[in-house]
This record gives C-alpha cells, structure tokens and sequence, in this order.
C-alpha cells in the first residue's frame, strides 16, 4: 500500500496503525481532520472532497519522504477522503511513528500542514442557507492569494 | 495540435466538463488558459493558479506538445 493514498470509504485507522509499527520505535503519534460544523462564520451542513489522484498521490509521497529527511522518524503514513462526507466524519488521518516522541509530534504536524498547502485537493462546503462554495476558490475569485484575509471579512459578513 | 484537459471542483463546474480535447494554438500552458478562460469564463486569475503538464507540476512558459495532458489546479484546500 503506498504511504499517502486517497480513500472513498471510511478511514480504518486500525490497520494503517498496524503499518506503523516497528520494533525501533517507543510510540506513535496521529492527527485526525474532521469535518467541523462551521467555517468562516457560516453553519456548514455537509463536504465533498474531490482530488486529482494521480499527481496528489506522487505529491504526498514527497511530502512523507521529506519528512522521513527531516526528522528522525521511522515510518509515516497519510491517508485523505475523497467524495461526500458528513458533519463529524474523518476526513485525514497522519500517523507517524518513532523511537521518541518529540520528532513524532514535528513530523506529523509538518506533514499535516504541507499535505493542506501541497497536495491537489479540493473542498466543497455546503451551507445551512442553501450555499454551497468551493473553499478558496469563490468569494475570493480574481483576487491574489495574499488579499485573501480581506475576501475572508467580505464572506463573513 | 491536440491537447487533452483535465478540470476539478470549481473550474470543472465552470467549464460543464471534466475532460476534453480541444485543438489549440496556445504554444504554454500560460497562453492555453487564457484560451479557456475566454471560452468558459472561469472566474480564477492564472496568479492564483498552479497548472500540471502529463501529472507532473509545469512551469506555465513550458512548451507544449501535442498529446499532452494539462491540469489546470485551482487553489488547494485538503484536510
């Protein structure tokens, strides 16, 4: 199994867990995302998770090798949904493992945070009101990525 | 010559397809998008744009070959 995948169905967190395990290591450490009720001052109902595989795949694959460079870790694993999902389900899961806790701990929130800015993946969020807006992509459209605080004010209001 | 293009979420929407081959004269990825922006009306700037040429990021000035596959990616939003 490659160590960031995408799924379709629910997370089994019990098996990817049984893919960390290593003799060297003393423990692990593991970050779930869920999907939250509200975003940006708006009450969303549902998301959908869309994904250009191919390139997502190979660009979380360097994301997790980078990590194995940069802390002294002993294996790391990703794994993202894809499709419809409702309020409360998992929507990412990082595990990663290591002889010590300190560099689980940095590595994990290093891969959560580059797979956030890296990885080709796309968020719809629909909204109690009836809306519904791809996350960081309307509201904000024709507008460079650094003028994106004042488009978060605008769709808060 | 022909290219063969892949759209997601907002630009799939925008463009009512997910893939197409179209037959253009665009020479980059740069000069193909403002093609498709005319056609579609994609609201996005290609500033806030990354674009994958075969499944592999490209840079938007490289030269394009008929048969290629591009990727036009929209801001990201994973997690």
């Amino acid at each position: 199994m490659k160590a960031f995948r995408f799924t379709a169905a629910v997370i089994d967190t019990v098996s990817a867990r049984h893919e960390l395990l290593d003799l060297g290591a003393g423990g692990y450490v593991s970050f779930e995302g869920w999907v939250r009720e509200h975003n940006e001052g708006r009450e969303v109902t549902r998301l959908e998770y869309e994904a250009f595989e191919e390139l997502g795949v190979a660009e979380g694959a360097r994301i997790l090798m980078q990590a194995l460079q940069r802390f002294p870790i002993k294996r790391a694993l990703c794994i993202h949904r894809v499709g419809a999902l409702s309020l409360g389900e998992m929507a990412v899961w990082v595990g990663v493992s290591s002889a010590h806790r300190g560099e689980a701990f940095e590595a994990c929130r290093f891969i959560i945070d580059e797979v956030k800015h890296r990885v080709p993946i796309w968020k719809k969020e629909h909204y109690r009101d009836g809306d519904s807006g791809w996350v960081n992509c309307e509201h904000c459209a024709a507008a460079p990525h650094h003028e994106h605080l004042h488009a978060v004010a605008t769709r808060s209001e | 010559m022909q290219l063969n293009i892949q759209y997601y979420a907002l630009m799939r929407e925008q463009a009512g397809r997910s893939t197409e081959s179209v037959e253009s004269a665009a020479a980059t990825p740069a000069e193909l998008y403002s093609e498709l922006k005319a056609r579609y009306g994609f609201t996005l700037a290609r500033e806030q744009l990354k674009v994958a040429v075969n499944s592999e990021f490209s840079d938007w000035s490289r030269e394009l070959e008929a048969g290629d596959a591009v990727v036009f990616i929209p801001p990201v939003a994973g997690g």
